[in-house]
Order: structure tokens, then C-alpha cells, then sequence
């Protein structure tokens, strides 16, 4: 079975923050990590290969550094990992993001066999969007099951895949056929300490680098070019107006201030009939 | 004869957001990024000031030549020359798009329900529709698929539709990727919107990135502003990056529809008028059962007493980091207790392990917007401050008096919390403010 895990780096976006005096970005010393909800996915991978045998090959767009994200899969158990770098995809937004991703798998199928479960995380942590998961199954043609939670079982001879996922209003059980893409949660594992020889095998690991015409993609799918969507601005995020400190010798004499001003307030702000 | 353009192409490199909108657009590959921002290789550069235009945030600009003019560079020369063929092109390419896009109109938003209940976010996301259909002349159309829940026709035009497209489909009675990705991609196709609105629910965030592949046309998430262009007619999409540190506004100026999801209680929903009267259109759906690939199994629903209603609450009390411990929430649940209230936390809180995470108001949590919202001992990080700052009112309990949560609450105590919280929970029993606070509740939710 070929288990096929995407993944991405992104800046530890904590560490992220705009500067509101000059309008511009302080990133000094964010690291990049593995987008946490792909560690969980590639978790679920290697994990789904101990289950039920096969290979992991992990895949991922991003500039040359984005090679460190891939050793964390190699450490976490994937076998091998492939990195999609070009000038050509520099400023893809999601759809042309799906699109690099999408032949990526393909190239990667065309050299080490078809997948049988593609998995993502649920989003990424820098962008939030979720996107680019539904976006992948949708150009593969596979059934998507996004939020999931636990890989009920996999029956290779039915070729068909059941798990569990969560929505708002509870858990739903989905059979689905297989080749199809999961979504990952992060409650659906807990990510293993890497093995030592895991561990030394990352560190001396050399990702496959694919670019625009490894993969035999249309450059004007690519990058700028295929993305529909475009920056326009950035900036700090509107500050709501300070408002009364309220003083007072004791707590007691402080809250009963606040009480009074809030009976100020909310009696303001019911509804004239 | 071509010249190469004067000057030198400077950075201020503190601006640069890592789009790599400069990278794809500069013709002769001279800019790279390194650890996520933009570095030019003046080998290469033509200073043909592509990247000035495109930049969004302003990191480059054209630094004019101190002395004489420089000699005219032959090298660059072929390179003006197919910038100029481009820009051609490009007037051309403009014409057709315009035309192309002048087809599309209407703003839609997908009702989203569940087994015939709608989810707020729904009618939240028709009250912004209302908004954006006058700005540009148009209508609103609501999108209800399902099976059996004809009911909910009327209740979309009630809360501001013009027009409903409806299919009823038995494929259609639970929520599936295919068929609801097949049915409202159709009616798309059929009758081109300009602007198709979901929300950022689980449901809508699956569907939404599904239906834009299919469609090839630009999809912003988690938008919290929302607004057209005067002078293009363009969707601006205002959405938080970065973990809500940044701001961000979003076009999508060559495809349609463009594409939006809303996270629920960001928008406000009209009231609720009985005497609007939407026209209906009835669609097939066109898939049959087998051809839907997944299958639900089995189902179980959330335990309804253990759910915490966070989203619609309208009174909310948080405790942060400043409990000291998982026991501070003994008062914060008095005093919500006091206020008729719920239990919300930051993520300082929750990741501590002091309380779970479906209390977590913030950008990875839970956005609210009650009528009072309590920060208890919460510093008030952006990743919080985007998630409650459209509360009604704000009230922080805080010991230091720097406390970045001071400069955005309506009213702010300073002190131990663990005198202040009783106190106001024995006060506000006294006092009756739950009645005062419900009674605002609900004569706004009836009302308007």
C-alpha cells in the first residue's frame, strides 16, 4: 500500500506580529516548524502503515528550507519525502497550491505506485484556510473525508476505508472507497518520539527536489499565475477604544461602581419599542 | 530605443510580507526569497519596476541615480521590449475579461442546515448579502439543497433572499461532499453569481474548498470584513493571517464568483420579516444515489448537556493564565452563574489544562460576540483579542495595570481577581443584573 502524506512548513505564527506605528511585519527569530496538524497526518500515516504494511512518502511546496519539515516526517517514520520547489509556484494561493500538490502525488504514484489513502492536516496554522486538503481530492477525483478523527479500519480487499469524523452536532462513521483523502485532527493521534535510527536517518536525509518540469505541470496553473485570489493590503488589526478604568478604596467599592456603569450601559442599549 | 529604465530598485525588507507576488511577476527572475522575504539579485535586475506595481505592502521602491544619467544597457533591451508586447497583451486580455465578468451577478449565500434546522451562520451571512447586493445593484439569492426541507424557503426570503434555488433531492438529506459540491456547482454554472458567501463551519469550510477547485475561482476563508470596491466593483475580503497578528484584504479580479466564507457571529442577521416574499426556483440535482461515493454509517450526536454554547451566548466569563490554576474557575463559573452566563477561557487557560478546549474563545478557538463579555486574569493576546472583541461590552478583572486587555475593555478593574470576581457575583445577585442582561437579550433578539 503507498500512504501519501502532504505537508507544509510554516512560521511558529505566535511569534508573528505587525508592528501598528510602522505597518510592517516582525518576524525576527519566528522559526518555521511542521505545520503541527501535518505531523498529526503523517502520524496517522506511518501509524496506518504499521497497521496495515506499505510505504509513506511525504510531499510538500515550498522554497528550498522547507526541506527541514520533510526530516521531521522522515523522523517520525516516513520512507521517503519529496520536496516540489520552482520559482514558478512563487505566490500560489490555495487553488494553485492544490494544484502543484496534486502533481506531486501524481508524479509520486507515477514512481512509487498508486496511493490508496492520501492525508493532510485539517488546515494549516499560518494560513487557517483548510482548503488545499478539499481542494487536492477534488482535482484527484477522490472522495474527501475532512476532521478525521480515527481510521476505523482499512479493507484492502473491499479497497475501502471506514473512519470516524467530527462535526459540530457529533461524530459521524463514513465508509468511503478507496483511493480517497483524509483531513487530520490533531486529537486523532499523539505524535511518537522519533526512534534513534529515525532520528539519524533525518538528519542525514536528502529530499527529492521536483520542479516545474519534473512534474510535467502547466506553468500557467502554477504560482501567480494560476492563483485567482491576490493580497490587495495588509494591515494591523483595528484597535477597539480604550475605556474607563473604574477606582475604589475596596473591591467591594470598585464592583459596585462597574455594576452602577453597566446599568448605564445595558439600559442604553435595549431596544426602543 | 529601449533604455534601461534610471535609477536603483531599493527594499525596505522590515515590510515584506513573503506573498511572492514580486517573484512570480519579476520577468527576468532577479528576486528570490530567502527566510521569507524578498532579496533582489541586481545582476539581473532591469529596474523595470514590476515589482513596485504588484507589491502589496510597499517594500519596493525606485531609488533615482545621483549623477548623470546612466548609458543605455543593451543587454536589457530584448527584455523591454517583451515587457512592452506583454503590456499589450495585457490591455487586450482586460477587454475580453470585463466582458467576461459583466456576466455574473447576484450575491448567494448557501443555507446551511442541519437534518432541516439552519445554522445561524446562514442567516447572518444574507444579512451581509442584503448589504453587498445594494452596493452593486443586485440580488440575493439563497441556496437551499436538501430533501424534505421546503419549510426553510420562505424562512431564507424572511431573513432577506429575493430569490431561493432550490433542490430537493433524497441524495441530498445528509450532508455529503458529492452531491452538494454537484448541485451547487450547477446551479453556478447556470446562473453565474458574482459573489457566493458559506459559512466557516465544518461543513462549509469541506464544501467551500471543494466547489472552488471545481470552479477554478478564488476562495478566501474565515473572512471578517466584508465590502465592495467603489471604483472596481470588486469583493473586498477582509480576513485575519498570521494567527490574528495581521490584517489582510483579499481581491479575486478575474474569476467569479468570488468566493467567501464567514465565521458565525461576525456578520449580523437581518430581522426577521414575515412579509418579505422570495420567488423560488426549482432545480434537479442529477446525481442518483450509487453515484455518491461515500456512505454514512453510523451517527452519534453530541451529548447536548455537555455542549457549551459559547457562539450564541450572550453573557461570557473568561478566565486566563491569572487563575494560577485550574480551581479559579470555581469563580469565574459563580460569577457566569451570577450573570446567566457561560464558562469561556483563553488559550493560556485551556493549554495549561485548566479547562477544555471547547471553552477556548480566540482565532483557534470559539468566535463570540456577546452582549458582556468578562475577562478574568486574560492578558489579552491578539489570538484572544480577535475572538471577543465584537462584544457588545467589555469588562476586564485584571491585576496588572499594563495589561494590553485594559486597552480595549469598556470598563477595566484593577485588583486581585479573587476579591474582585466574588464580589461582583455577591453584587450582581443583589442587584438583579441577570435579569437586566437577559431581559436586553431578549427583547434585541426579537426586536431590532
Amino acid at each position: 500500500m503507498h500512504l501519501i502524506v502532504c505537508v507544509k512548513q510554516v512560521p511558529d505564527t505566535t511569534d508573528v506580529r505587525i508592528d501598528p506605528e510602522t505597518n510592517t511585519l516582525v518576524r525576527e527569530g519566528v522559526p518555521s516548524i511542521l505545520n503541527p496538524y501535518d505531523a498529526h497526518a503523517c502520524e496517522e500515516a506511518v501509524s496506518l502503515k504499521e497497521r496495515y504494511g506499505g510505504e509513506v512518502t511525504a510531499v510538500s511546496m515550498g522554497p528550498l528550507q522547507a526541506v527541514e519539515a520533510l526530516r521531521d516526517c522522515i523522523a517520525i517514520g516516513a520512507d521517503r519525502a519529496v520536496l516540489v520547489s520552482d520559482r514558478a509556484f512563487a505566490g500560489s494561493d490555495t487553488l494553485a497550491t492544490s494544484y502543484a500538490v496534486w502533481s506531486a502525488i501524481r508524479a509520486a504514484e507515477k514512481a512509487w505506485g498508486p496511493a490508496q489513502v492520501i492525508l493532510c492536516g485539517k488546515q494549516a496554522i499560518d494560513g487557517d484556510t483548510a482548503q488545499v486538503g478539499p481542494g487536492v481530492a477534488r482535482r484527484l477525483d477522490v472522495p474527501q473525508i475532512t476532521y478525521a478523527l480515527r481510521v476505523v479500519e482499512l479493507d484492502a480487499d473491499a479497497n475501502t476505508i471506514t473512519v470516524e469524523r467530527r462535526v459540530e452536532k457529533g461524530l459521524e462513521m463514513v465508509v468511503s472507497p478507496l483511493p480517497c483523502l483524509l483531513t487530520c485532527v490533531e486529537e486523532m493521534n499523539e505524535i511518537r518520539y522519533a526512534s534513534l535510527p529515525n532520528l539519524i536517518r533525518s538528519l542525514r536525509y536528502e529530499a527529492v527536489i521536483w520542479g516545474v518540469k519534473d512534474l510535467e505541470a502547466d506553468p500557467t496553473l502554477c504560482g501567480l499565475k494560476g492563483s485567482p485570489t491576490a493580497v490587495a493590503r495588509v494591515f494591523a488589526p483595528p484597535e477597539r477604544e480604550p475605556g474607563e478604568m473604574i477606582e475604589g478604596e475596596t473591591a467591594a467599592a470598585k464592583v459596585s461602581g462597574l455594576i452602577a456603569r453597566l446599568r448605564e450601559r445595558l439600559g442604553q442599549s435595549a431596544p426602543v419599542n | 530605443m529601449a533604455r534601461k529604465p534610471r535609477g536603483t530598485l531599493r527594499l525596505i525588507t522590515e515590510k515584506c510580507i513573503g506573498c511572492e507576488r514580486c517573484v512570480g511577476e519579476c520577468p527576468v527572475d532577479a528576486i528570490e526569497m530567502v527566510d521569507g522575504v524578498a532579496v533582489v539579485d541586481y545582476e539581473k535586475c532591469i529596474v523595470c519596476g514590476k515589482c513596485v506595481k504588484v507589491c502589496p505592502t510597499e517594500v519596493f521602491y525606485i531609488e533615482p541615480p545621483a549623477g548623470e544619467a546612466e548609458e543605455p544597457a543593451e543587454v536589457a533591451e530584448s527584455a523591454v521590449a517583451a515587457i512592452q508586447a506583454e503590456e499589450e497583451r495585457e490591455r487586450a486580455a482586460q477587454e475580453e475579461l470585463s466582458r467576461r465578468l459583466a456576466e455574473y451577478s447576484g450575491v448567494w449565500v448557501w443555507v446551511e442546515h442541519f437534518k432541516g434546522e439552519v445554522h445561524p451562520v446562514s442567516w447572518e451571512l444574507l444579512g451581509k448579502a442584503s448589504e453587498l447586493a445594494q452596493a452593486r445593484g443586485s440580488k440575493v439569492a439563497a441556496l437551499l439543497l436538501g430533501h424534505q426541507v421546503g419549510h426553510l424557503v420562505q424562512e431564507a426570503g424572511y431573513h432577506g433572499a429575493d430569490i431561493v434555488y432550490h433542490i430537493d433531492d433524497p441524495v441530498l438529506a445528509d450532508y455529503r461532499t458529492d452531491p452538494y459540491t454537484l448541485g451547487i456547482v450547477s446551479l453556478v454554472r447556470k446562473y453565474k453569481p458574482e459573489i457566493l458567501l458559506m459559512g466557516a463551519t465544518t461543513t462549509g469550510r469541506d464544501l467551500a474548498g471543494s466547489i472552488a477547485t471545481e470552479l477554478k475561482t478564488g476562495l478566501t476563508a474565515d473572512c471578517t470584513g466584508l465590502d465592495i470596491d467603489e471604483q472596481t466593483g470588486h469583493l473586498r475580503q477582509t480576513r485575519p493571517a498570521f494567527g490574528g497578528n495581521v490584517m489582510a484584504t483579499i481581491l479575486t479580479q478575474r474569476h467569479r464568483p468570488q468566493m467567501a466564507t464567514v465565521r458565525p457571529r461576525v456578520m449580523r442577521a437581518l430581522p426577521r420579516d414575515e412579509s418579505r416574499v422570495a420567488q423560488v426556483i426549482h432545480e434537479e440535482l442529477g446525481m442518483t444515489k450509487d453515484r455518491v461515493r461515500t456512505r454514512i454509517v453510523r451517527w452519534v450526536p453530541n451529548d447536548e448537556s455537555e455542549l457549551v454554547n459559547l457562539q450564541y451566548a450572550e453573557v461570557i466569563v473568561s478566565g486566563g493564565r491569572g487563575l494560577g490554576g485550574p480551581e479559579g474557575f470555581r469563580v469565574i463559573e459563580d460569577l457566569a452563574d451570577a450573570l446567566g452566563g457561560v464558562v469561556g477561557a483563553s488559550r493560556g487557560a485551556v493549554d495549561a489544562g485548566w479547562i477544555s478546549h471547547d471553552h477556548q474563545v480566540g482565532q483557534t478557538g470559539t468566535t463570540v460576540r456577546p452582549r458582556l463579555y468578562v475577562a478574568c486574569g486574560i492578558s489579552g493576546a491578539i489570538q484572544h483579542r480577535v475572538g471577543m472583541e465584537q462584544s457588545d461590552l467589555i469588562v476586564a478583572i485584571n491585576i496588572d495595570p499594563n495589561a494590553r486587555i485594559f486597552q480595549i475593555a469598556d470598563f477595566g478593574i484593577v485588583g486581585d481577581l479573587y476579591e474582585i470576581v466574588p464580589e461582583f457575583a455577591r453584587q450582581a445577585r443583589e442587584e438583579g443584573l441577570k435579569d437586566l442582561l437577559l431581559g436586553v437579550a431578549e427583547s434585541t433578539a426579537s426586536g431590532g
